[in-house]
């Protein structure tokens, strides 16, 4: 009786490890809009609002978003998006257009990605794809029938903004720019960069266009923030399936954030790098250990994680290396200190090596066997 | 047609000088002798005639009647012309003066002032049919044939009149007598030896080949002609015109003729006017109202024949014209033959008369059908339509008709053949296609290119198109745009640098030099070119703008001669010779490639343009119109000083000194020195334009307004920086409303938005970054101070950023970690490192002051 018992707990826990596992690394790997924001109140106030005033009242408007990679700058521009999608009166006018620098790497590709991403390709037929003239020409012509009262505002979301800025005479950004501060079809402009100095690359007649709004996200959060985060990111949802387990895990997250060790831990990290997505890569790592037989995350699963983290990857290849390499590694280390990084040939190496071998061969041969 | 333009054309007089003016040293011509290079075919203009003249736009040219050809002292051919206008031509707003539709092919006889009527002899293309209607007549509907022009009413430049009867008798003895005295294109395939018809005959359905063919022996017949320059040559020439029109088949077919004659003179005498005009031949094709008189009046196409068959020739001159013109309407006469002879039989053979029609009418019906087949089968399949049709007709009056059978089947083959040569005419596919196929055919009396009959002219089935200055545009929104509901939103609106002002406060004198200088060109009819430069937003192009909306105003008002207004953007265009193809278009409408472009942008600015209108161009961004040769920017400044080209430049920069610092000397000087620079607005301009935007809506604090001018002005002088921090302070208002008492934007406000867009990133993102990132700049400035340098490997900082993490009693970093660091604040722009693999070795340098990361990281 007991026995079947048990066994119908430890299926349970299976079922219920798996679901815990997917949640969790669905909250770490991607990007989901549903995640939570952290510290980012005012600056998502802010682009919500100008997102609203462009749809709504059809103002022109431009923006850069600047902050450090993995500080949040695309999650809270599709957490904006989110909220403004579920007005009905925005979600039936606003015309989205998402480029990348990585992805369109000159104007060119930029111009025929932005006329695919408006729909107009099908306005004129083959007529589009025709010289890049005759590509930007035509979307021009586009955007300047429009006015503010009656066309639909587009939304352009550059990403990597600072590569559009290496493109031949900014050519698009200019034009980006100018029809956001001209009257003609209400347009944002939103560009996604880590460079502090990016206004500094543009040119003084498209930096004298572009409206100087500018939205930091700089991860000032302090440590209490950062367990705070931890613990929200590790916490399950009240809706879980199972939940005495969801209780149990609860509060073992909880009890984790004031154990001494994982504080250090997270210490350490967070000393390191206030980006959370490395957080993110700690848990995922510490989470991988969880298993039915172990279906509570420890301090030393955390202890674990991290030491794989901050492995040093050259120090790891020396671990695995032969007697003889070693050998050559040591003679080289003495040379480098003799020269004080002066260069050296193979000669003076093996010259090098064969004095330690000879002398202390056996001696080195004991201790690394040991 | 471009191609048109491209093939050269040799003019030379008619006959000797007429009469002399001794004084002004000029000579009279009674016609104008226009040979084409290419296809070696000549025509011949008399006075009196109506001519196409060539415009802007390639695709229209300008229609006039030719008054007066003379030779001045410098040996130059003038030529005094009436103009007509298009309706096209006419301003927009006056149309709506007529309270009627317009057909394409009515013009007005234009007596406004300020056009030139002495046009250079080069611009005339070729003649062209005009014909004078009384204002209760009804302008024919055509389709196609669109190169007969009708005239019923003039134009003088204030409101349309019907013609007076004087003149409308005037234009139409003209027309009558240019028809009866001037050569038309009297037409008979007999010419040609009988055998080369056989040859045609049996090749009808190698049509291609038998194109070739005839234009082969056209070709040869025409350089036969041409190198034959004696008189006695030329006599024989006249001789076999002669004969050959008195061949057996075509006294046959005027005997034919003969008993119609009667019956068409019931018809009334503006049926005449229609007369021996190739077109209409055509437009019995057509299923309209006046069908029946039309047939008549193509059966009546003999009587000028028989005139000139009977009437000697009168010079050897003419006949030399007219024998070129034979040859060239050879092959479209015999088409018309084909048609005449069925719908004559139609007439003689009373009974057989509605089954012809309806015959006639299958034929029509079917003939659309066929369209979509490929060329090929289109042109077998109605050539055996037309021989069926033929053929019956044959049967029912074979007594009548047995020796005119060859000549009906020799029209059916080169009636096949027209429609091939026909087709690379049609204006759409003016590409290389007829430049290359359609040679002589440049030159062809419009009247005879153009009755291509309509269905038929899309030779094989092409995928539809969409047209080709298909607008396109954003999708209307689906909801309003919501009104603003506070002041502050309605202040935000009228901030926005989009909202045009009703006025340019603080610009008042640079709009007056502007204007002053346009004005005056354009009253004097000249060209000229301004430069204008300033700082970015000090509103040049606003300003520019302005002036040319008043100057349209005036030129509304009859203040001032009417102009065309274009404008490029250096920014706007891909490559700087693309401002060619811009300005064309926006000109014409025409859409070439660049060099091109450059070519007819030369052309028209550099021969005397008939009809002109002066042409103000603005040039904005100008310095990226610089090239290495710098091509375009010389162009675009050498066509002003061109005394016909009528162009006022204004040319747009951000910098003073361009014409010195990039420009050549050739290119700066025929800039001139008509200069301008528009200086950075102070705080006081400044505050203007802001209280003027905002026209009395209390939303700022005065001390709050002069704050953000004071500012701004201070930093650069950029309007649209000052309306850009003016916007974003009513919106953090607008936030923290509950805050301020007042509701209005205040200093704080203000202060709070310009630190916003002033302040630098930098100290508060280094204060922001980890623990490890600070210790990093601290190990880089450390090494720096030690070796002197401004510059170290991550090696060297490892090693202080180690000794510092002892000193603080953190725990070491491994070198990944280190290596990690410098790379997020590399791509923060925070330090410069070099990219490459060299790990420990890369170079590192700082991107921001050391003073500024010293401050950053001491305040903690």
């Amino acid at each position: 009786m007991s026995k079947r018992k048990s066994k119908e707990t430890s299926s349970v826990n299976g079922e219920c490890i798996s679901q815990v596992q997917r949640i969790l690394r669905e909250r770490f790997c991607h990007q989901c809009p549903n995640g939570k924001l952290f510290g980012v109140q005012l600056q998502y106030k802010h682009l919500l609002e100008l997102l609203k005033r462009t749809t709504i009242h059809g103002e022109s408007n431009s923006a850069l978003i600047i902050g450090p990679r993995g500080s949040g700058k695309t999650m809270l521009l599709n957490h904006v998006l989110k909220e403004l999608m579920e007005a009905k009166q925005v979600r039936e006018n606003l015309m989205q257009v998402h480029l990348n620098g990585l992805l369109q790497t000159n104007d060119k590709i930029a111009l025929k990605e932005i006329t695919r991403q408006l729909q107009m390709e099908n306005v004129v037929g083959d007529k589009v794809f025709g010289s890049f003239a005759e590509n930007l020409a035509f979307l021009l012509e586009a955007l300047k029938k429009g006015d503010r009262d009656s066309s639909c505002p587009v939304l352009f979301i550059l990403d990597e903004f600072d590569l559009f800025v290496h493109h031949k005479n900014q050519t698009l950004l200019y034009n980006l720019f100018d029809i956001s501060q001209s009257a003609q079809t209400p347009v944002t402009v939103i560009g996604l960069t880590c460079r502090q100095d990016i206004l500094e690359l543009l040119e003084k007649r498209v930096k004298s266009r572009f409206s100087h709004r500018q939205i930091y996200l700089m991860n000032s959060f302090d440590f209490k923030q950062y367990l705070r985060i931890f613990k929200e990111q590790l916490y399950l949802p009240a809706e879980f399936l199972y939940k005495p387990f969801t209780q149990k895990w609860n509060k073992n997250v909880q009890s984790l954030s004031e154990d001494r060790t994982v504080q250090d831990v997270l210490q350490n990290h967070f000393h390191c790098s206030k980006d959370l997505r490395s957080l993110h890569m700690l848990l995922m790592l510490a989470l991988s250990s969880i298993t039915v037989s172990h279906p509570f995350m420890t301090g030393s699963d955390l202890l674990e994680a991290s030491k794989s983290c901050r492995m040093d990857s050259k120090a790891n290849i020396v671990h695995g290396l032969s007697v003889l390499e070693i050998c050559l590694i040591i003679a080289m280390k003495h040379l480098n200190d003799v020269y004080e990084g002066e260069p050296f040939n193979f000669q003076m190496v093996y010259n090098g090596e064969m004095k330690v071998s000879t002398l202390k061969s056996i001696n080195i041969t004991l201790l690394l066997l040991k | 047609m471009n191609t048109r333009q491209q093939c050269k054309r040799i003019y030379s007089w008619v006959g000797r000088a007429k009469s002399s003016d001794q004084k002004m040293k000029t000579f009279q011509y009674r016609g104008i002798l226009i040979k084409s290079e290419r296809s070696l075919t000549e025509m011949c203009i008399l006075l009196g005639e109506f001519v196409l003249v060539e415009g802007a736009n390639a695709d229209q040219p300008f229609v006039a009647k030719l008054l007066k050809l003379y030779e001045d002292g410098s040996q130059e051919k003038h030529a005094v012309v009436q103009w007509f206008s298009r309706i096209t031509e006419l301003p927009l707003n006056k149309r709506k003066l007529l309270r009627r539709e317009v057909s394409p092919q009515e013009i007005f006889l234009d007596k406004a002032p300020g056009y030139g009527t002495d046009i250079n002899v080069e611009t005339i293309i070729k003649n062209v049919k005009v014909i004078p209607l009384a204002p209760e007549e009804v302008v024919p509907v055509r389709s196609k044939g669109k190169q007969i022009f009708f005239v019923k009413e003039s134009w003088d430049g204030k409101c349309f009149k019907p013609l007076s009867p004087g003149l409308l008798s005037e234009l139409k003895e003209a027309e009558k007598k240019k028809r009866v005295g001037s050569p038309t294109p009297l037409t008979d395939c007999q010419v040609f030896p009988s055998d080369f018809i056989c040859s045609l005959k049996a090749e009808t359905d190698r049509v291609t080949r038998s194109t070739m063919k005839t234009k082969n022996i056209q070709m040869e017949i025409e350089s036969r002609h041409s190198a034959s320059k004696s008189s006695l040559s030329k006599e024989r020439h006249s001789q076999r015109v002669a004969n050959g029109i008195n061949t057996p088949g075509a006294r046959k077919k005027l005997q034919l003729n003969s008993p119609t004659k009667s019956r068409n003179k019931l018809t009334g005498c503006n049926v005449l006017e229609l007369l021996g005009d190739d077109c209409d031949a055509l437009e019995a094709r057509e299923p309209s109202a006046t069908k029946r008189k039309v047939t008549f009046t193509e059966i009546l196409g003999s009587p000028p024949k028989v005139s000139r068959t009977n009437g000697e020739p009168d010079s050897p001159q003419t006949m030399r014209g007219d024998w070129s013109k034979v040859a060239e309407t050879i092959r479209i006469s015999p088409y018309r033959r084909g048609q005449d002879s069925s719908l004559k039989a139609k007439n003689l053979d009373g009974k057989d008369d509605d089954t012809c029609l309806a015959e006639e009418q299958e034929l029509k019906t079917r003939r659309p059908v066929v369209i979509p087949r490929s060329h090929r089968k289109c042109v077998q399949k109605t050539t055996a339509l037309i021989a069926e049709q033929l053929h019956f007709l044959n049967i029912s009056e074979q007594d009548q008709e047995d020796d005119y059978l060859p000549s009906t089947d020799c029209s059916d083959s080169s009636s096949s053949e027209e429609e091939e040569s026909m087709v690379p005419c049609t204006p759409k596919r003016k590409t290389r296609s007829s430049t290359t196929l359609s040679t002589p055919k440049s030159s062809w009396k419009p009247s005879d290119t153009t009755p291509a009959n309509t269905p038929r002219k899309s030779p094989e089935p092409r995928t539809p198109k969409t047209p080709r200055n298909a607008t396109p545009r954003i999708p209307i929104r689906n909801q309003a745009t919501e009104k603003p509901a506070n002041v502050l939103e309605e202040a935000r609106l009228r901030l926005h640098v989009s909202t045009i002002p009703g006025s340019l406060p603080c610009r008042e004198e640079e709009f007056q030099d502007i204007y002053n200088f346009v004005e005056s060109k354009l009253i004097d009819g000249t060209g000229g070119c301004m430069y204008i430069s300033g700082v970015p937003g000090t509103g040049k192009t606003a300003t520019v703008h302005e002036v040319i909306r008043c100057l349209q105003q005036a030129a509304e008002n009859d203040e001032l001669p009417s102009f065309q207004f274009i404008e490029i953007n250096g920014m706007k265009l891909t490559d700087p010779h693309q401002a060619y193809v811009q300005i064309l278009q926006l000109l014409t409408g025409q859409k070439v490639t660049a060099t091109h472009a450059a070519e007819l942008l030369a052309k028209l600015f550099s021969t005397p343009g008939p009809k002109r209108k002066t042409t103000v161009l603005i040039v904005d961004e100008l310095d990226l119109l610089w090239t290495r040769k710098q091509d375009v920017m010389y162009n675009l400044f050498d066509w002003p000083t061109q005394r016909q080209a009528k162009l006022i430049i204004l040319a747009i920069a951000n910098t003073m000194d361009l014409p010195e610092r990039i420009m050549m000397n050739r290119v700066a000087s025929r800039l001139g020195l008509t200069r301008m620079s528009f200086q950075p607005y102070t705080y006081k301009q400044l505050q203007q334009i802001i209280s003027s935007r905002l026209n009395h809506i209390k939303a700022f604090e005065e001390d709050a307004i002069q704050l953000v001018s004071r500012k701004v002005a201070a930093l650069s002088g950029d309007a649209r920086r000052c309306l850009d921090i003016c916007r974003r302070s009513t919106e953090i208002c607008e936030f923290s409303s509950q805050k301020s008492a007042s509701g209005l934007v205040s200093m704080a406000h203000v202060m709070k938005a310009i630190d916003e867009m002033f302040s630098s990133p930098y100290i508060n993102s280094i204060r922001n970054a980890s623990l490890h990132e600070q210790m990093f700049l601290k190990a880089i400035i450390a090494e720096f101070r030690r070796s002197g340098l401004e510059e170290a490997t991550v090696q060297q900082i490892y090693h202080q950023h180690v000794a510092l993490c002892r000193i603080e009693g953190l725990q070491i970093p491994t070198v990944s970690e280190i290596i990690a660091i410098c790379s997020r604040l590399g791509a923060c722009r925070f330090l410069l490192v070099e990219s490459n693999n060299k790990y420990l070795h890369v170079r590192v340098r700082l991107n921001i002051s050391q003073d500024d990361v010293m401050y950053a990281l001491k305040q903690e």
